[in-house]
């Protein structure tokens, strides 16, 4: 059995993964035409490359499908239940940072933490009758995140896309979203509780604890982490 | 584990015992509105619950528990005074892999009753302690009201006491907003700087400098909460005295009769608590009645804070001493709000609780 090694398979992601293996003496790379989701890993015996979307690996490590992979932290976070039993960090890896963030509209002068989104939530509630609406597509992060701070009578609406401009277009009156710059939140009128920092996400890899490892495999395993010189 | 025919035989029995004690036999349908079980519980609910769509009612709910329908069934067509007994499944997602079911059965007896509220409570309590008594549980018992009455008793602004009425289910919030209004931590750095410009600008001009107005919450709500917020800088902190009488109250943990002495006592500083302690003692004398050996049953003030939200009155568990990994027995307690909630307008006094059948097998199969 060979090390399978999931690695996302387009874009700047899995560029930036394959420049951060190369650094350290690894060459990933992809094969066939350009089309085609197929790929090597030069300089190692045992350890096969399989180009997946970043969403997926999550999935996969968790059901032991591959041993390794490349995805952000938000998304295992996410994506996974009890993630802490079914894999193991090994190595942020410095790029793809992206912060999932609450925020409120900058006209709310009265709310800028956790504790003041608390209150305006129960006062929403008693004057407009429904629950004040987040609008997010990390549901999972937000409520563990939410539940920790106590608060109370909010909603998450889903917002896969714009999240941002959903407190304009009246669907939220706050949102939790990714953000690097802060850019778009400020062009729609939107700002950060000081304590809103729900999870600095990274692209890291990861190591499942789940898949059925052979003598072999944790041979062609150590053999990986001391060429990227992990710490084990 | 025992099978699920054993189970559902156990629970069989419990539900006849249940039957045999007064109760009539009802059902609850397994689909339940997602948006109830949501503005009862709240956001949280979703983690617990398993969520699924219906092309025409929309959102909905496996039921989580019998307590709600049951509670709608009563509100909408019971006759009064109703013992109710049901037994099924219910379903709860399991977000950590610690080996809990997700779906099991529960065989509950519910009293809605505008008689006696502690003679119902002695008379729930005294059923299940009954039915359990072969497997020698011990008994945990609080009770909400007592914590409510304290809140309400204390000397500070009605928003005060709503806040942490709100949050007495979240301790660790309760917390920070009792120190806060305390005056044991100062007030957060950016609610500070806000106050002071508003005491420079006024709200208005906070307001106008505040940027762009967009989304439902307007500004006159914004300006609500600021005046609130002046308001509340302006009051002065929670004497010492009443906060130390509260957390007295919340690590009471004693056996009955001197968790009864004590709360008279504290009530002697804090009046408004005399009635919820005089319901306690009318309490005990109803178990008593009943056979109870209240001299050796627990109360802890506390009890039931973290777990059970609708419950605001007496409250109760059992527990094998012998087994600390499994959850409760049994469980159940007082929610004469939820019915007022759920009744659209009218209420009535209510208490029950459920036992877990499985849990029953595991036991009575260990001692075997």
């Amino acid at each position: 059995m060979t090390l399978k090694l999931g690695v996302p398979s387009k874009g700047r992601l899995m560029e930036k993964t394959f420049d951060w293996f190369a650094e350290r003496g690894v060459t990933l790379r992809r094969t066939g035409n350009e089309r085609e989701y197929a790929g090597a890993v030069d300089g190692l015996d045992g350890v096969e490359l399989v180009l997946l979307s970043a969403g997926e690996i999550p999935r996969e490590l968790a059901a032991g499908r591959i041993q390794l992979g490349v995805t952000g932290s938000d998304l295992v976070r996410e994506k996974i239940a009890d993630w802490e039993n079914k894999m193991r960090e090994l190595e942020p890896m410095g790029f793809g940072h992206a912060d999932l963030i609450i925020a409120v509209p900058k006209c709310w002068a009265d709310v800028e933490t956790l504790d003041d989104l608390d209150a305006a939530a129960a006062a929403f509630r008693s004057e407009h009758g429904f629950r004040l609406r987040i609008a997010t597509k990390y549901h999972r992060l937000v409520r563990e995140f939410l539940r920790e701070a106590g608060v109370a009578d909010y909603q998450l609406v889903d917002s896969q896309g714009a999240t941002e401009g959903t407190v304009k277009n009246l669907t939220a009156e706050a949102v939790a979203d990714i953000t690097s710059t802060g850019d778009t939140l400020r062009a729609n009128h939107l700002k950060i509780l000081t304590d809103g920092s729900v999870h600095k996400s990274q692209a890291t890899l990861f190591r499942s604890r789940r898949a059925d490892w052979t003598d072999e495999m944790r041979a062609d395993f150590m053999a990986l982490a001391r060429k990227l010189g992990l710490e084990d | 584990m025992a099978s699920k025919s054993a189970i559902r035989a156990e629970a069989a029995r419990l539900f006849d015992r249940f039957q045999a004690a007064g109760a009539q036999p009802v059902e609850a349908s397994v689909l339940q509105s997602a948006d109830t079980l949501l503005d009862l519980y709240g956001e949280d609910i979703r983690s617990r619950a398993y969520v699924t769509a219906d092309p025409l009612q929309g959102e909905m709910m496996l039921r989580p528990d019998f307590t709600v329908p049951v509670v709608q069934m009563h509100m909408s067509d019971g006759a009064e005074p109703a013992r109710y007994t049901y037994m099924g499944e219910v379903f709860r997602k399991q977000e950590h892999d610690d080996g809990r079911p997700s779906e099991y059965f529960q065989v509950g007896y519910e009293v809605f009753d505008r008689e006696d509220p502690e003679a119902a409570d002695a008379e729930v309590f005294a059923l299940f302690a009954d039915v359990l008594s072969p497997l020698g549980l011990r008994a945990a018992t609080g009770d909400i009201g007592i914590l409510l009455a304290a809140v309400d008793g204390l000397n500070t602004s009605d928003r005060r006491k709503a806040a942490l009425k709100r949050h007495l289910w979240r301790p660790r919030r309760f917390r920070t907003l009792l120190d806060r209004f305390g005056g044991r931590t100062s007030m957060p750095e950016t609610r500070a700087r806000l106050l002071k410009t508003v005491k420079k600008v006024g709200v208005d001009g906070v307001l106008d400098q505040a940027g762009a107005e967009i989304g439902l919450r307007d500004r006159s709500e914004v300006a609500k909460r600021i005046t609130a917020l002046e308001e509340d800088a302006a009051t002065p902190p929670i004497a010492a005295g009443e906060v130390d009488i509260l957390d007295h109250i919340l690590s009471l943990r004693e056996k009955s009769p001197n968790a009864l002495e004590n709360l008279r006592d504290i009530a002697v500083d804090l009046p408004n608590i005399s009635g919820a302690v005089q319901r306690l003692e009318r309490r005990l004398d109803a178990l008593s009645a009943k056979g109870v050996d209240v001299s050796k049953l627990d109360f802890e003030a506390s009890y039931g804070r973290t777990t059970m939200e609708y419950y605001d009155g007496f409250v109760f568990g059992f527990y094998a001493e012998s087994r600390p990994d499994l959850p409760p027995l049994a469980s159940g307690g007082r929610y004469d709000a939820l019915t007022r909630v759920l009744g659209q307008g009218r209420s009535i006094p209510a208490v029950g609780g459920v036992i877990r059948p499985a849990q029953v097998l595991t036991l009575t199969e260990g001692k075997q």
